[in-house]
């Protein structure tokens, strides 16, 4: 996430002060990712640091109000116009997980599967709970919400329909696996199919 | 012996359906435990073949198990005969199936007061509520149409209606929104969650994560057993921190 573009477009809306950026922030994105004011500081040091915004003075409440600088507008124009960079590919600890899960011995990995499942759904279960909740008493600000809600639905149901291709993909090995093992037994006693854990396949 | 509070829709207790006998016999359902409440949405998933239709088919007494007890309202379906077994499903029982099951040849509305007719409501009585079930599922004004002058989407919002027509205590449905866009999907399932919270109890049996999401509990079916359940939590911290920050 660029908190430091989120507040050059925040400035170029109208000059602000630290706090109120924070506020503004996260009104916007239904308080999705807090963000710490030290960081909102911080951000506003660099950014007024390389020339992007200016200290207009004080409030007369003793806030200081930054504003932003010509080349600060370019940058956010810039950061619009460009599409999301994706780094090389996101990491992803879920797919870290399972991709270790398969490699070492022991694991046992639909219980993995199965307990992620639950905890994924559970989440879209929330999600989903607070999307009707926004939408049923909908005000015009909380339209930013709902487009962050339905983010997270649609990256959480992309994860669900994952871990179903994970585990098909895991049922199909293990099959595969115990009918090769069966073709193999030369005494004609067939072997149980091979259960869905890493144990089998050593 | 469980105790079947009146708030207990829909309790299935150690049901099992086994189709086929000696070597071919294959166990769809094994020793399954489940109760709906009152008010309450259960979404049912799991792969194909683990057994979600069966189950939905023994909870409406579509089906009967081969052993264990299906209980609507407190009732033992085992011990209603087939008549009663139809009035049963037709006073407390409304269905969405996959492929609508509508009669082409009747109207929306017709489609609708169907059962309520069947069951002996009159028919200006009938419409009435048919008409009602048309206006909750957003489709009033195509009453009068025949379901060859209705796009999908629209022929399953009459499937829906003529499923919680009258007061359905009991609503059960499989993949209500298999061939709908996303849009239409997403109202099915405000239907069903309006229902539940009328106080209806639902049970939803699909694939999609999206449309289980909406339930206030979720099981999951693997073999013919129920592996798992995940029952929301409604926790805003919760929302906060799985939003990965």
């Amino acid at each position: 996430m660029s908190i430091r573009h989120s507040l050059l477009a925040l400035l170029q809306d109208q000059p602000r002060y630290g706090y109120q950026l924070r506020v503004e922030f996260e009104t916007r994105t239904g308080a999705t990712w807090p963000l710490n004011i030290g960081q909102v500081y911080t951000t506003l040091d660099r950014l007024e640091r390389d020339g992007l915004v200016a200290r207009e003075g004080d409030d007369g409440g003793g806030h200081v109000v930054y504003s932003i600088t010509a080349e600060g507008a370019a940058e956010v124009q810039g950061w619009f116009a460009a599409p999301v960079e994706r780094s090389n590919p996101p990491r992803n600890e879920l797919a870290i997980k399972l991709a270790l899960a398969v490699t070492l011995p022991g694991v046992d990995v639909q219980a993995i599967i199965q307990a992620q499942r639950v905890a994924s759904i559970r989440a879209l279960q929330d999600y989903t709970k607070a999307r009707r909740d926004t939408a049923a008493n909908q005000r015009t600000a909380d339209t930013a919400w709902l487009l962050v809600l339905d983010s997270l639905i649609f990256q959480t149901e992309a994860e669900v329909r994952w871990l179903d291709l994970c585990e098909a993909r895991m049922v199909q090995q293990a099959q595969s696996a115990g009918q090769s093992a069966a073709r193999k037994t030369s005494n004609g006693v067939t072997e149980d199919a091979a259960p869905l854990n890493a144990d089998n396949r050593r | 012996m469980s105790v079947r509070g009146p708030q207990q829709v829909l309790e299935l207790a150690r049901v099992s359906r086994t189709f086929g006998e000696g070597a071919t016999a294959v166990a769809a359902l094994r020793d399954v435990d489940l109760t709906i409440a009152a008010g309450e949405f259960v979404a049912v998933m799991g792969p194909s073949g683990s057994g979600k239709s069966s189950l939905l088919a023994l909870a409406g007494g579509l089906d009967r198990p081969t052993s264990g007890g299906v209980f609507v309202e407190s009732t033992p379906l085992a011990g209603l005969g087939l008549n009663e077994l139809a009035r049963l499903r037709r006073r407390a029982v409304g269905y969405v199936f996959q492929d609508f099951n509508l009669v082409p040849t009747l109207t929306a509305a017709e489609n609708v007061a169907l059962p309520l007719e069947l069951d002996g409501t009159a028919a200006r009585k009938a419409g009435r509520q048919a008409l009602d079930a048309l206006r909750q599922v957003g489709i009033p004004e195509l009453a009068d149409r025949f379901m060859d002058q209705m796009s999908g989407g629209q022929q399953q919002r009459v499937a829906i209606a003529r499923a919680i027509v009258g007061q359905r205590r009991l609503i059960l449905a499989d993949e209500p929104t298999g061939a709908l866009d996303s849009t239409t999907g997403h109202g099915v399932m405000e239907v069903l969650r309006c229902r539940a919270d009328a106080g209806a109890a639902v049970m939803l049996v699909t694939h999609e994560a999206r449309h289980a999401a909406w339930a206030d509990r979720v099981v999951f079916l693997r073999d013919g057993r129920i592996v798992d359940q995940a029952a929301a939590m409604h926790d805003p911290t919760f929302l906060l921190t799985q939003a990965g920050l």
